[in-house]
């Protein structure tokens, strides 16, 4: 679309120039599911012994890759144009799908594989951190992403002290 | 007689194992018709999430960083839902 209004920019010939805070998401729920994986291996381990632990090991880290992939690819791809994000974004969904489900597909008849707690943890895993990382996302002007970390009263106290 | 008999069964037996590799041909390819239609509706979501999420960053600018936390978290919740259609679908298909 032409104008001739001089201030018109078009927004998909922008890029980002801040911090990604996507990339900060990512990286948080790469942690979060590190401290739960534990939880869902033990427990997959309970019921299917340890074929059961190695394919709930193998759909958390499939997600935690997930996750990673994709905060990657939006905030490398928001660095060079807004366009090329959208484009990755819609595209990265595609190309995610098809990683997943051609991961699962070439070790589903391998003998430690089992694929009911594989897929349960694939489910749960995904929503339960997203879910678990909304509590820790701020989603405000000065703090896009992640809510700050507050500030022990030593700090804060040092801080003021150094202020002065 | 009883040659005839055997035969019989014989191919009753054949035909019930058809019957039943056909019944399983067609449950394979119902999941596989299934994961395709639970991937449609996330791929129409994640579309209207980032067109919305670039009319805003046109909007006010100063609100990129909000908007793209915001659409990365959409675009996840979304995507559960192609997730939980992909494993219905191994799990209907090959346990």
């Amino acid at each position: 679309m032409k104008t001739t209004d001089p201030n018109y920019v078009n927004v998909l010939s922008m890029h980002d120039t801040g911090p990604a805070p996507e990339a900060a998401i990512g990286r948080d729920i790469i942690r979060r599911g590190a401290i739960v994986a534990p939880l869902f291996i033990g427990l997959s381990a309970l019921g299917w012994g340890a074929n059961g632990a190695w394919s709930a090991t193998y759909g958390l880290v499939l997600i935690l890759a997930n996750y990673g992939l994709a905060a990657w690819l939006v905030s490398y791809t928001a660095k060079i144009s807004y366009a090329l994000m959208m484009g990755m974004t819609l595209f990265g969904y595609i190309i995610r799908l098809a990683i997943i489900a051609a991961a699962v597909y070439l070790v589903r008849n391998l003998g430690w594989v089992e694929l009911v707690p594989m897929g349960v943890t694939i489910i749960v895993a995904h929503v339960g951190l997203l879910f678990w990382e909304l509590r820790y996302v701020s989603l405000s002007l000065a703090y896009p992403g992640l809510k700050p970390k507050p500030q022990s009263q030593q700090e804060s106290s040092s801080a003021q002290a150094n202020s002065l | 007689m009883e040659a005839l008999t055997r035969i019989a069964r014989a191919g009753i037996r054949v035909a019930e194992l058809t019957a039943a590799e056909e019944k399983a041909n067609s449950a394979a390819q119902m999941a596989g018709l299934a994961y395709g239609l639970a991937a449609i509706g996330p791929g129409v979501g994640i579309g209207i999430i980032f067109g919305k999420a670039i009319e805003s960053m046109a909007r006010q600018p100063e609100s990129a960083g909000m908007v793209r936390t915001t659409m990365f978290l959409g675009v996840a919740f979304t995507e559960a839902l192609a997730l939980i259609g992909f494993v219905a679908f191994i799990l209907l298909k090959f346990a």
